[in-house]
């Protein structure tokens, strides 16, 4: 179909807006995690002289480093756990019909959507009951809360779409179960699995509620947690400067796995939203 | 809705030795189910029950075992949530939030998600594009957009101000009358790529003969568009919307981050942590965090009666 000039100008015009307003801010924050002392405040958009001392600084003055250790090991502990316990959640309720299916899944996607600030303080019960609070592992844990939800029902979706004939000639040749899961399904899976341990992997790095409530000291924190806590002299003077570079640091990476597993993570996402 | 057809679907064989075999089956789904289960039970149902316990208690973080019962003082006592200005206000705050930033959310997803079903050259990089503000964690654009919202450096008040739109620059978090505006602005920013990549899916499922019929009946665009395209994906962001208010209405890092302690824009969420953490008052914290639970299951309990009633009428 043969479209009107004038639609088609609109159509770049608003494309082109769109894009200014995604990119524009993440853009103007990488321009000035790289302004030195006064550069900073001139609102140019690109410094004259591009510096890393915010980078150094950022280092030097705090465990930033640490903070960065600590969300990895966070994170990735919280998406090994969930992928080990939802693999075989989901294989049991995305292939075999058994009776009380249905409210198990709802049951699943309810706690996934519940206020996680509404069980907070049986969670601090919780945490220290288990000798965990202001430890790496209180957050490991209560990640695991919307991270498991996801997985699973992520994973039953990717599930479904398996062949049925390979299960059943799986199933003929006498192969048990876990055999089937890990050794027959688990490689035709593993673009799915990447694009889930992912999302989970986003999900957690980005959790701030629970790293704020359950750690105090300054080496357990994670890179939210430092980031919101980082002040100057006084409330009115914050260094923004190192507060940029940091935000630079922890977004770059998740920017690069999105958009190289673009396709999978639209896929995922619908999966685990849309088929409520 | 999705394992009722399944189940349905299942061959249901009469001999006794598929059966048997079906009965083994289902005990090794049970057993592969229960690790997910026992974890989910441990960290989300107990502390959910010992939460609802402790709200009808004076319990103190210092010491969580020194405790009385009181019963449905916090909630309904001389000093209880229900009787607290300040909740009613975080309650305020959190509908105002939720309704207008998932309304606003919608209609601009909706347009992005038309703009990215459009055959074209530079759709990719537009979806790359978008992709940016939803990958972006959310303490980082509050921080990016405190920094260039800021009063006095600011990239945005001089853009306007050369723009010629202010003569004055704005102060966007610490005036009243704005700071709940630039919330909304943020999330609004961060969250329309999903409604966006959501609807999209709904759109691209939408049978391309339907566009083909109505093509060569000549019909206009725009009423394709009311009348094929948007019954065709209501569904789809029902559920979206539906998904996107649940998010909202606990809604705590981008409060907290920008504008911490302002009554103007305190929500639930916030109150709650407020309470339990900073005033160590887990009794009166935990009654208001069930009135918050409560506040929730009733908006699902309603979205579900809804739709079944729709599902019905269909």
């Amino acid at each position: 179909m043969k479209k009107h000039p004038v639609e088609t100008l609109l159509y770049y015009v608003a494309v082109a807006l769109v894009m200014v307003i995604s990119l524009f801010p993440f853009f103007y924050t990488i321009s000035s995690s790289l302004k030195r002392g006064n550069e900073l405040f001139s609102t140019s958009l690109w410094p004259a002289h591009p510096s890393f001392s915010n980078y150094a600084s950022l280092f030097r003055d705090q465990p930033f480093g640490a903070y960065l250790l600590n969300s990895v090991l966070v994170s990735g502990g919280a998406v090994l756990l969930s992928l080990g316990v939802s693999v075989l959640a989901a294989y049991a309720l995305g292939r075999v019909s058994f009776r009380g299916r249905g409210v198990l899944m709802m049951t699943i996607l309810g706690v996934s959507m519940f206020p996680q600030v509404a069980i907070l303080s049986g969670l601090f019960e919780l945490v220290r009951a288990l000798g965990l609070y202001d430890r790496l592992g209180a957050l490991v844990l209560t990640d695991l809360i919307f991270t498991l939800p996801f997985t699973i029902w992520v994973l039953v979706t990717f599930m479904r779409e398996l062949p049925k004939e390979l299960e059943e000639a799986a199933l003929m040749d006498g192969v048990g179960v876990f055999t089937l899961i890990f050794r027959i399904f688990l490689p035709l899976l593993l673009p799915a699995l990447a694009a889930t341990s992912l999302l989970a992997f986003i999900g957690a790095w980005n959790e701030f509620l629970f790293a704020l409530t359950f750690t105090i000291s300054p080496e357990q924190r994670t890179v939210p947690v430092a980031i919101s806590m980082i002040s100057g002299g006084s409330s009115f003077e914050l260094p923004w400067g190192t507060i940029m570079a940091a935000s630079v640091i922890v977004t770059v990476p998740l920017i690069l796995l999105v958009l190289l597993c673009q396709r999978q993570i639209v896929s995922g996402l619908t999966a685990g939203a849309v088929k409520g | 809705m999705t394992s009722q057809t399944l189940t349905s679907a299942a061959p249901v064989r009469p001999s006794s030795a598929e059966s048997s075999l079906q009965r083994s089956r289902q005990r090794t789904a049970w057993l592969l189910v229960a690790p997910a289960l026992v974890v989910l039970l441990a960290i989300a149902g107990w502390p959910l029950l010992r939460t609802i316990w402790f709200s009808l208690t004076n319990a103190q973080l210092g010491d969580l075992t020194q405790l009385q019962f009181v019963g449905l003082d916090n909630y309904i006592g001389e000093n209880g949530v229900l009787r607290d200005a300040a909740w009613w206000s975080a309650v305020a705050n959190t509908l105002r939030f939720s309704v207008i930033s998932v309304t606003l959310e919608t209609l601009l997803g909706l347009g992005v998600a038309l703009l990215l079903n459009t055959p074209s050259r530079v759709r990719t990089l537009l979806r790359a594009a978008v992709l940016v503000p939803w990958a972006i964690p959310t303490i980082v654009s509050a921080k990016m957009w405190s920094w260039m919202l800021n009063d006095q450096y600011g990239v945005i008040n001089v853009l306007l101000q050369s723009l010629g739109l202010i003569d004055h620059p704005l102060a966007f978090i610490a005036d009243p009358d704005l700071t709940f505006f630039t919330i909304i602005l943020v999330d609004v920013w961060k969250t329309t790529p999903f409604m966006a990549l959501l609807m999209l899916a709904a759109l691209q499922m939408v049978p391309s003969d339907c566009y083909e019929a109505a093509r060569v009946d000549g019909v206009p665009r725009l009423r394709v568009f009311s009348h094929i395209t948007l019954p065709l994906i209501l569904p789809a962001v029902l559920v979206a919307m539906v998904f996107r208010a649940l998010d909202a209405l606990r809604v705590f890092d981008l409060i907290y981050v920008m504008t911490s302690n302002s009554r103007l824009t305190k929500s639930m969420s916030v109150y709650v942590r407020e309470q339990l953490v900073d005033f160590q008052q887990v009794g009166f914290g935990s009654a208001s965090a069930t009135v918050l639970f409560l506040v929730i299951v009733l908006f699902t309990a309603g979205y579900m009666a809804f739709t079944r009633r729709r599902m019905q009428g269909v």
